[in-house]
């Protein structure tokens, strides 16, 4: 079986994200980058389907040349191969589902495996864009994935509680943090990581035009959360939940 | 985790200024990069902060204990040890063939230095056993690799180290357990050992004791010290642990700090059961041991200068956040109070942190280098300095272990303060470490110990070989700095301390041939802190050094601010630090000896 899984280098969630004065985008000065971590969950899972079934894990990502780094952490983690799309530019998630629709026609997987959103834009957006374009089946936000005959049935987390969904393969699939425990880069990893093939391409080898679609028109920060405050008790609470709140 | 290691701080000292890099040119290194070296310590800041950080409040306030039939410690400790050992932290120094990555030690004592930083007391268990698998790997016939160093590396055994005795701690002449020869490399042990670091716990299925007896009839004593392999378990057919070998639990030691670390006093062979596999030869002992104490030592230093240095982060951010009083021009009561950094004093105490545990980290990461160099020479590879290498690493260590268990000890006491009765609070992790760290001037050997290691033999060894070999280093650095104009004055200063530095020495080591060896030896201590405070000075200058260099060239203002702040701390150490080398040199020169000649009935 062959299993495509992504990665996105994105900034570190754990720091804070600070905006540019002139509020084109935010600042990337002393910032500190990581891989995705819903992606940790989709790599993790790609590699425990390979374990269990065989066939090869084949990484991809689209960003930056820095973004080696994040997908030698992956091959470390045990992807078998790694494909970069380089590109500086800030791409919409329309733009990311068309190039790996491109890398998806070479390398034609049985399954792709995809973080359910990235941290840093948190669109949740390109997994289901993707199956569009290739007019393949889709089952979001896994939290339990079994592969079967060519289907996978697939756990899901919905609002208000859970769903299986069973899909035909080929298809995509994208991860919630539920579905495992992402595995350390070890060691030995590492070093295997080092000799494990990395092809680089651009969007122009695959003949993609990224020219967003979509428009950003500035970047703001959310309104500063004021202090909380002790209520005296529990009817105090109501009453300033009814009448100042005025949710419920 | 950024609140407990700079990362920013540990990449500047290991790439920057040490150039780790550069050991991948020598064949033995060949098969890294900086992108490996990165990735292991990425690997290791990651386990470090989801398994390591996470329960050490809770390990502190739940010690192990002894529920009566086994040692019971939180459930959190085994799962980061395995976490640990699944990574492949304990085979990363070992050669591929055994398994190994061939990591650099430098590039360990960084991984080691993160795990420390994160849970000490959790940490110690795997280093321990890292520690006896090392000494395993250079003193253990084949055939005991595969028993107990094999199981080792795979994290099944885990090891420690038995030198201690209840009425012998610095004075290991004076151990009493015996070992009596019953054929086949075989002996029975019989003692007491005490403080045993990891004597006894179920975290793994078996423990591989290091004991360090004596054989009757053997030369007296440390030449008649031999050491010894002592399972808790001897081992069945298949290799697996099978019956006890006579190792009893006498109790548990109960500490100030490390208190996750389980210490233990052991009685091996009281039903005369216990046997012990002879390490090399007879007698040997206590020369094999030490090999592996050279890195312990520098080991314990490190682990000093990361709890002072988890503790200059945690009051930094504090600093930055409380806010108190006012700055003395601002006569205005209604206006806001400013953060405490604002505060010189604040600010006082946060440099001398910084001075001290950064200062102190670059000389363990150093000592790490020359221990990489000597592997290297030892490879076969060539390196002008093979035997430079060896004698500067003999006089460093009891510096690089002393040093910052008093100064990065000193800085933990300054972050409590720099907290004010938060920071005495156990709500936030700063007492704690502070109690942690105080082990570390004891174990290991007594920094008393140490300083007069350090003047007795290190300083004298070879003719005084090993500080010329030093002072030739500082001298080299003085000249780079001297290059560049706004670094001369600062290179002048260390070039005078110095000189300082070796006309005391000159005076102490004309008493010693003059026979005064008690006068000699005994203001050791103040020896020790002069010259340390010579060679953390002159760790700062190399950091002044790439830092100065780094500025002139094109850097964004983050950077700007990280190195500005190396430069300043640099002048801090210089002005606040250095100028005490005068002071004691001439003390030392006086010999005095108010201390020899106090009578212990005076008191
Ligand atoms: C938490 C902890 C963990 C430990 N873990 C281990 C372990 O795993 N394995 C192990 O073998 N040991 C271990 N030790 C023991 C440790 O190494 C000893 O405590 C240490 O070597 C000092 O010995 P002592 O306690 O007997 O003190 P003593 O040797 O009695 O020393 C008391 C004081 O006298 C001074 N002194 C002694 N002799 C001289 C001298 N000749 N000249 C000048 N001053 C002197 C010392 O510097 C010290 O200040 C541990 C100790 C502790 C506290």
């Amino acid at each position: 079986m062959k299993i495509l899984t992504t990665v996105k280098r994105v900034t570190d969630p754990d720091m804070k994200v600070r905006i540019q004065p002139d509020q084109s985008g935010i600042v990337t000065e002393g910032v500190e980058y990581k891989m995705n971590s819903f992606d940790e969950y989709g790599v993790e899972e790609a590699i425990t389907l390979k374990e269990a079934h065989g066939g090869e894990v084949v990484v991809v990502s689209i960003g930056p040349g820095a973004a080696t780094k994040e997908l030698r952490t992956a091959m470390a983690m045990g992807a078998d191969r790694a494909i970069l799309v380089e590109t500086d530019a800030d791409l919409d998630s329309d733009a990311v589902a068309r190039v790996l629709a491109e890398v998806v026609g070479r390398e034609e997987p049985d399954v792709i495996i995809m973080g359910k959103q990235a941290v840093d834009s948190d669109r949740s957006q390109t997994p289901q864009i993707l199956g569009s374009y290739l007019n393949w089946p889709q089952a979001t936000f896994a939290y339990k994935v079994e592969i079967e005959d060519g289907w996978a049935v697939v756990g899901r987390e919905v609002d208000g509680g859970t769903a299986t969904k069973r899909i035909k393969l080929p298809g995509i699939i994208s991860a919630d943090l539920r579905l495992n425990e992402p595995r350390y880069a070890s060691l030995p990893g590492i070093m295997k990581a080092k000799r494990k093939p990395l092809e680089t391409l651009t969007p122009d080898d695959l003949g993609v035009d990224i020219a967003p679609k979509v428009k950003v028109l500035n970047y703001e920060a959310p309104e500063e959360r004021g202090a909380g405050e002790m209520v005296d008790d529990v009817d105090d609470l109501i009453n300033r939940l009814k009448d100042e709140a005025r949710v419920i | 985790m950024s609140d407990i290691i700079s990362r920013k701080d540990l990449d500047f000292l290991l790439f920057d200024c040490l150039d780790v890099e550069k050991l991948t040119e020598h064949e033995y290194f060949n098969g890294h990069n900086r992108e490996t070296f990165e990735a292991v310590i990425d690997t290791a800041i990651r386990i470090a902060r989801e398994k390591f950080e996470p329960h050490a409040a809770k390990l502190d306030h739940d010690p192990p204990r002894f529920d009566g039939t086994q040692v019971q410690i939180i459930e959190e400790v085994a799962e980061a040890v395995d976490a640990f050992v699944e990574a492949g932290f304990l085979r990363a120094v070992f050669d591929v063939e055994q398994g190994g990555m061939q990591l650099p030690y430098s590039v360990a004592q960084a991984f080691m230095a993160v795990f420390y930083a994160a849970n000490c007391s959790t940490a110690g268990y795997p280093l321990l056993t890292l520690a006896a698998a090392n000494l395993l790997d250079t003193h253990a016939t084949e055939d005991q690799k595969r028993l107990f160093l094999e199981p080792m590396l795979e994290g099944r055994f885990f090891g420690t180290m038995c030198l201690s005795e209840p009425q012998a701690g610095s004075s290991l002449t004076d151990i009493t357990t015996v070992a009596e020869p019953i054929g086949d490399g075989r002996y029975k042990i019989r003692g007491n050992k005490m403080w045993i670091s990891g004597g006894e716990h179920e975290l793994s299925e078996n423990i591989v004791h290091l004991v360090l007896a004596k054989i009757p009839g053997g030369p007296a004593g440390v030449k008649g010290i031999s050491l010894f392999i002592v399972p808790r378990y001897r081992l069945g057919e298949s290799g697996k642990s099978a019956e006890s070998n006579d190792v009893e639990l006498i109790g548990l030691n109960h500490k100030m700090g490390f208190r996750g670390t389980v210490n233990t006093a052991l009685n091996f062979g009281e039903n005369d059961d216990c046997v012990g596999w002879l390490v090399g030869e007879e007698h040997y002992g206590l020369r094999y041991m030490f090999h592996m104490m050279n890195e312990a030592r520098v080991g314990v230093g490190l682990g000093a200068t990361m709890l002072g240095h988890a503790g200059f982060q945690h009051s930094l951010k504090y600093a930055r956040d409380r806010r108190q009083g006012r700055s003395i021009t601002d006569k205005n009561p209604a206006s806001e109070p400013v953060a405490i950094i604002e505060h010189a004093d604040v600010r006082r105490m946060l440099l001398a942190q910084k001075a001290a545990t950064e200062g102190a980290l670059m000389l363990g990461l150093y000592c790490a280098r020359l221990i990489d160099e000597s592997v290297v020479v030892e490879a076969g590879g060539d390196l002008e300095s093979g035997e430079e290498t060896g004698l500067l690493l003999e006089l460093l260590t009891p510096i690089a272990k002393a040093w910052p268990s008093e100064f990065c000890l000193e800085a933990n006491k300054l972050a409590i303060q720099v907290m004010g009765g938060y920071g005495y609070s156990s709500e936030y992790p700063v007492e704690r470490l502070y109690r942690d760290n105080r082990l570390n001037a004891i174990h290991e050997g007594t920094n008393g110990i140490q300083a007069l290691d350090l003047l007795g033999r290190k300083v004298t060894m070879k003719n005084g070989a090993a500080l010329q070999a030093l002072l030739g280093r500082v001298n080299a650095t003085i000249a780079e700095a001297k290059e560049r104009p706004e670094l001369v004055e600062t290179a002048k200063s260390l070039e005078v301390a110095c000189g300082q530095a070796a006309s005391a020495t000159m005076a102490l080591t004309a008493a010693a041939m003059e026979g005064k060896v008690d006068l000699f030896l005994a203001n050791a201590s103040v020896y020790l802190e002069m010259l340390g405070h010579v060679v953390i000075a002159w760790m700062w200058l190399m950091q002044a050094v790439v830092a100065h260099d780094q500025l002139a060239g094109d850097v964004d203002e983050e950077r700007e601010a990280f190195l500005r702040g190396k430069l300043q701390a640099c002048q801090y150490f210089f002005r606040w630090e250095l100028p005490k080398v005068k002071r004691q040199s001439e003390f030392l020169g006086t010999l005095d000896d108010t201390t020899l000649s106090m009578k212990a009935e005076w008191f």
